[in-house]
């Protein structure tokens, strides 16, 4: 039986979302933006989830814009505000791709927000970055490589007091799973989440928009989502998104950190040369990130999944290919220390028997790869 | 036996996993990716590595990336343009399967526990006598690749199953078509992987070394013409030099000197090639002992000897001259013997 500690990247669907969308899809189809009573049901559903959705983000129901995932929200946020501002993209240097080429692909100056060797943002930098000239400022709320959790109000006020004319983005995809994100992203103007990284179905996300921000349509069409994304919604996916949020329980955070707590301890204590990334920073519970100095990510996630023990390194290409995690060398980590990186994530269904497994085939790969020596 | 196979996306390595998972081998899938820039051709592009994937599925075995663009730069696409700067033809085929095919790769695989890695390549490894092993030309004479293997030596013959070498290719299409793999029908690959069709070997190499504009010189020094960049020459080469090169050769290029000298045919011919990344099968041939020797991928052998001490391959007829940098490789019968890359003088 796997032992899976990869939902960073995806997780298994709450069986709350599950059977709300097994219920809508027998019952239901049609049409949300039709007329008769067929789409009217459709609307209902996608209108009872926006509500759900909209409280969740703790934006109005209609600053909710449903869409086919994290991507496509994190790219209407960054590319969005440009159509009706002029000026600058910052963002920090250890955001998610789906931000970082927008931001590239967009026809703006690019400005690149250093972080610390925690990967917490400077601000001291961010000021430097800010001034009249900058149109969207995004920081992520928590690290999808890390877990390192991001000041997201203090960011936001410095935005709002040195660019005022400035969005400022979150891209809330990870921290969503564990955090009071209304609360937590209150001073943002946009907010990214995902379903499939909070027990929904992969394909859709959302954006949540402040009332007073105008955000320009990338997808265009029929004019759906208040004209800032067309397209037949996909209303299982809603639904699913919307059962997903009800579903979660603010209380497992503390039980899945203490478990993650207890698999850092087992590595560093049957490997020695393990280091934590980012130790003292403040980190998502189901993050744990170490690195390996002197073994290969590629070759220890090879031998952990050989054993069963589903991990990931962070960053790979659409190949499928292992990359040094962009992530930790702005951390200022070296090339080596990034290439050794495992990245573990648990979910709300982690054991300690899963913990205590992957310890010991961590430790067991680990040292196959020390005895076979590096190159 | 656990055999880890490198899949490269085409057609032969996928009839040797098929081959070997159908022997009853404990097999598992591994696609090198090895350029990072822009690619159309050959063997590492994300599309290749989709069909590797699929292929591995298909004949039910697990499959990897692994990501060797750093060692693929450092032992392969550096020492290419190096050797074009100094004004060398170097076969980069061959050093990637020196240095990635059958030493990075072959090592990932050790360490993770496989006790071989296969490849596709036509050839094959057979047990001799003694607990020796040989390097042999493929079945199938007009895809032989024993020339760009000739590097392997007993640690890596023992390590290494090569599962089409003994079939000609169009019994691996047929495989592959009874088998339903998608790559049944896939071209093979013809060019270097990592220069792009478009632009090819020049823009390549401009935006990686200055390419710089030479003199052609006559036999007795005189110039009759220039190029736009020596680096682009070969040895041996008598087109694109402009007209006034006639029905003459390219027989040395000084890239120091900036300089092309164009001759006739006689003056492009040598007997003699001396070598240097010298690699044996086996044991080094004693001076004096007799090869057929090939100097290019599918050249046709000619005799020769070896001279030993001054590393040096003497043929029984003159040829044209070898471009230093690429591999001149002897055989005795089908076995190779091992090979060298040709150095100037």
């Amino acid at each position: 039986m796997a032992v899976y500690l990869d939902h960073a990247a995806s997780g298994p669907m709450h069986p709350a979302a599950r059977d709300a969308m097994v219920d809508w899809m027998e019952g239901g189809f049609g049409n949300p933006s039709g007329s008769h009573a067929v789409a009217r049901r459709a609307r209902l559903v996608v209108e009872e989830a926006r509500d759900v959705v909209g409280r969740f983000l703790g934006v109005a129901p209609a600053g909710v814009v449903f869409t086919s995932g994290g991507t496509e929200a994190d790219n209407l946020a960054v590319l969005g505000p440009l159509g009706t501002r002029p000026g600058a993209v910052v963002v920090s240097a250890v955001e998610h791709p789906a931000v970082l080429e927008a931001a590239a692909g967009s026809d703006r100056e690019v400005r690149i927000l250093a972080v610390d060797a925690d990967g917490v943002v400077d601000t001291d930098h961010l000021k430097l970055l800010l001034d009249g000239e900058v149109a969207v400022v995004s920081v992520q709320t928590a690290n999808h490589e890390t877990g390192v959790v991001q000041p997201i109000a203090r960011i936001a006020k410095i935005v709002h007091r040195r660019a005022p004319g400035a969005v400022m983005h979150t891209d809330a995809v990870q921290a969503a799973a564990w955090m009071d994100v209304a609360a937590f992203c209150a001073a943002a103007d946009l907010v990214t989440i995902s379903g499939h990284k909070i027990g929904g179905p992969q394909g859709i996300g959302a954006l949540g928009v402040r009332d007073h921000v105008d955000i320009r349509a990338r997808a265009l069409g029929g004019g759906q989502e208040q004209e800032r994304r067309s397209g037949t919604q996909n209303v299982a996916g809603i639904v699913g998104l919307a059962a997903a949020i009800r579903a979660l329980d603010p209380a497992r955070g503390e039980l899945v950190g203490r478990l993650r707590d207890l698999l850092g301890r087992l590595v560093l204590d049957t490997c020695p040369e393990a280091v934590l990334t980012a130790p003292s920073a403040e980190k998502l519970p189901g993050h744990c990130h170490i690195r390996f100095p002197g073994a290969e990510s590629e070759a220890l996630l090879f031998l952990l999944d050989q054993k069963g023990i589903c991990a990931s390194a962070g960053a790979a290409c659409a190949s499928g290919a292992i990359e040094p995690s962009p992530v930790l060398l702005a951390m200022g980590v070296d090339k080596d220390g990034a290439g050794s990186s495992l990245r573990l994530t648990l979910g709300a269904g982690t054991t300690e028997s899963d913990v205590r497994a992957a310890a010991a085939a961590i430790e067991s790969a680990v040292s196959a790869l020390r005895a076979g020596g590096r190159r | 036996m656990r055999v880890l196979v490198a899949m490269s996306g085409g057609v032969d390595s996928s009839v040797a996993a098929a081959l070997l998972q159908g022997d009853g081998h404990e097999v598992v899938g591994a696609t090198m990716k090895l350029w990072g820039g822009p690619s159309d051709t050959g063997c590492c592009s994300v599309s290749d590595v989709d069909d590797a994937r699929r292929v591995a599925q298909q004949i039910g075995i697990d499959h990897h990336v692994f990501n060797f663009t750093e060692d693929f730069d450092r032992w392969v696409v550096d020492p290419y343009t190096a050797d074009h700067a100094a004004a060398r033809t170097p076969n980069p085929c061959i050093e990637c399967n020196r240095h990635l095919k059958f030493d990075r790769f072959l090592e990932r695989g050790l360490v993770l526990g496989f006790d071989a890695v296969a490849t596709g390549h036509h050839a094959r490894v057979v047990a001799e006598a003694g607990g020796r092993w040989s390097l042999r030309r493929g079945a199938d004479q007009a895809k032989d690749q024993s020339y760009v293997l000739h590097m392997l030596g007993q640690y890596q013959l023992a390590r290494v199953l090569l599962p089409v070498g003994g079939m000609t290719k169009v019994e691996v299409r047929e495989v592959a078509g009874r088998l339903g793999l998608r790559t049944a029908s896939k071209p093979d690959s013809q060019d270097v992987c990592f220069i792009p069709r478009r632009g090819g070997r020049h823009s390549f190499l401009s935006t990686r070394i200055d390419l710089r504009p030479g003199r052609v010189l006559d036999q007795d020094g005189s110039q009759i013409g220039t190029v736009p960049a020596v680096e682009m020459v070969t040895v041996g080469q008598r087109k694109g030099l402009g007209p006034a090169i006639g029905d003459r050769y390219v027989t040395d290029v000084d890239a120091a000197a900036g300089t092309v000298t164009v001759g006739p045919l006689e003056n492009l011919l040598d007997a003699r090639i001396r070598l240097d990344r010298l690699a044996w099968v086996d044991a080094e041939p004693a001076a004096g002992e007799r090869f057929e020797v090939q100097m290019s991928a599918h050249g046709q052998p000619v005799p020769g000897q070896w001279e030993g001490a001054a590393s040096a391959v003497v043929l029984d007829t003159p040829v044209r001259r070898v471009a230093p940098g690429q591999s001149v490789v002897l055989y005795r019968g089908d076995a190779v013997v091992g090979g060298g890359t040709a150095v100037p003088g």
